[in-house]
């Protein structure tokens, strides 16, 4: 028997938008948070459960070209913390010190010297990391920053929730090809206007009450 | 304390105070009419206290540290069971070690340990906290620093138990306040001293909150912090704010170790920068 879940992501999938859309809403939330907080490079990572990894899934400034995709172990290192403890953090001054971010370092051979590191909360789940590096080293840090950073935060974990469930309805469809004619069917009757939309309303009540549908749509 | 003997002869704890009780609970010290700095901490460097820090590991020999009374790794065997050993590997982050730097800065003679919860992989990371936690309380700690915090709910009644039971068996939990606007835990229980930051440069400065659930407020804005290889960085964060709460939390307790948790939270209110004592 199909899970309802798997019906609700295909009709989602058809209605909702699609996951590289969500992927470019993403990408505006850590472009305007570089640009708000006038840094070299910001970005997203996502924590990969069934690996225990850390992607970086959007990324702009510095190491927009490398960085894109590469994993690194969940457990370590500054992302590694925030995700672990659900602690936004900021540290400055780092200089020249490999080890630092070593997770940016590694792939970019870009060391930043400061970074701003906030949890992306959703409901209870944590779905990663959002960075914020090398802002301009004349500003002084204040409490202020540390509010914004949390708001940027809770608007990345959104979009990185309609992002994952985007990608879990797709994949429900690339499994199970037979329900691609709901999503089809959603998609569809959204996107009708006036009297043909109620006249797709009604004929799919029709088809609802066909199929046993207890009360009329 | 007493014990009540019930019918079958067996020991029970009675929560009452008979009259002929009474003398047997008097206090050891009276507090003057006005707690101040002086009185509570006056000349005090932390001596005798051991103090814990729950992190990412802490890097001993750090030259803003010094050497650590112990450091262990808690890691979650197949049944279930913690995995106490010694910590070859020292820290993960640079987070812990930044925490111990900031309690050995304001309490320089206190005893520091490290218990790691933190690089074993970020699955179960959620029970092995609970584990770390555990083993911290059970192993006696006057203060336990804890910078982090968890947002699952299922770990909530089990934080609980524990930061009472900490409580109870006089180890202080002084945990970081959520910086975001969420649900987390255990800072926000009444039993541990919650930890916000505040923007001055004083690390002594510290503020009670008449709007908890955050308690007080710590220096935690632009902080020189300790950091991995012997180096130093600036910090900010709640985190940050924390230990050093935690530190005066150590002073404290040195000059006066007869203190329960409930008269500690007492002296701090006393001395805070905003209240008496601390002007």
């Amino acid at each position: 028997m199909t899970e309802p879940s798997d019906l609700q992501a295909a009709v989602a999938s058809g209605v909702v938008g699609s996951a590289g859309s969500f992927g470019e809403l993403l990408s505006a939330i850590v472009q305007v948070a570089r640009s708000i907080f006038g840094a070299k490079a910001s970005s997203v990572l996502l924590l990969d459960e069934d690996t225990d990894e850390l992607v970086f899934e959007a990324v702009v400034g510095e190491g927009e070209e490398s960085l894109l995709g590469v994993r690194f172990p969940a457990d370590h290192g500054i992302a590694g913390w925030v995700l672990a403890t659900r602690t936004p953090l900021v540290i400055e001054d780092v200089r020249k010190d490999p080890r630092f971010a070593s997770d940016v370092a590694e792939d970019t051979g870009y060391v930043p010297s400061g970074l701003m590191a906030a949890p992306l909360l959703h409901e209870e789940r944590i779905l990663g990391v959002l960075e914020v590096l090398d802002r301009p080293e004349q500003s002084h840090f204040s409490l202020k920053e540390m509010d914004l950073l949390g708001l940027f935060a809770n608007q990345a974990a959104i979009a990185v929730d309609l992002l994952l469930r985007a990608r879990q309805a797709e994949r429900v469809l690339e499994e199970k090809g037979d329900l691609a004619i709901v999503a089809k069917l959603a998609s569809v009757v959204n996107e009708l206007e006036d009297e043909r939309r109620e006249a797709g309303l009604r004929l799919l009540g029709n088809l609802a009450a066909t199929l046993g549908a207890k009360t009329s749509l | 304390m007493h014990d009540a003997v019930g019918h079958a002869g067996e020991t029970l704890p009675a929560w009452s105070l008979p009259k002929d009780r009474v003398e047997g609970i008097s206090l050891s010290s009276q507090w003057p009419d006005r707690v101040t700095r002086e009185w509570a901490w006056g000349g005090s460097t932390g001596k005798g206290v051991r103090v814990c820090i729950l992190d990412s590991g802490v890097e001993s020999g750090h030259p803003k540290i010094g050497e650590l009374e112990s450091a262990v790794t808690i890691a979650i065997g197949e049944d279930d069971e913690t995995i106490v050993t010694e910590d070859s590997e020292g820290d993960v982050s640079g987070h812990g070690t930044a925490c111990a730097g900031i309690v050995r800065s304001v309490a320089p003679e206190c005893s520091l340990s490290s218990v790691r919860v933190l690089g074993q992989g970020f699955k179960g990371s959620g029970n092995v906290l609970l584990a770390g936690l555990r083993h911290a309380v059970e192993s006696g700690f006057d203060l336990i620093n804890m910078s982090l915090s968890t947002t699952k709910k299922p770990f909530a009644g089990i934080l609980h138990e524990l930061a009472d039971s900490a409580y109870f068996r006089r180890t202080v939990l002084v945990a970081s306040a959520h910086n975001m606007p969420v649900e987390s835990y255990p800072w926000k229980f009444s039993s541990v001293i919650s930890v916000g930051s505040h923007e001055e440069d004083d690390p002594l400065a510290f503020f009670y909150n008449p709007n908890p659930p955050v308690e007080f407020f710590g220096r935690g804005v632009n902080v020189d912090v300790a950091w991995l290889g012997g180096r130093s960085i600036t910090a900010s964060g709640n985190s940050f704010a924390t230990p050093h709460l935690t530190g005066i939390c150590a002073l404290i307790l040195s000059a006066h170790p007869e203190l329960t948790p409930f008269q500690l939270k007492n002296v701090l209110y006393l001395t805070a920068t905003n209240v008496g004592g601390g002007k």
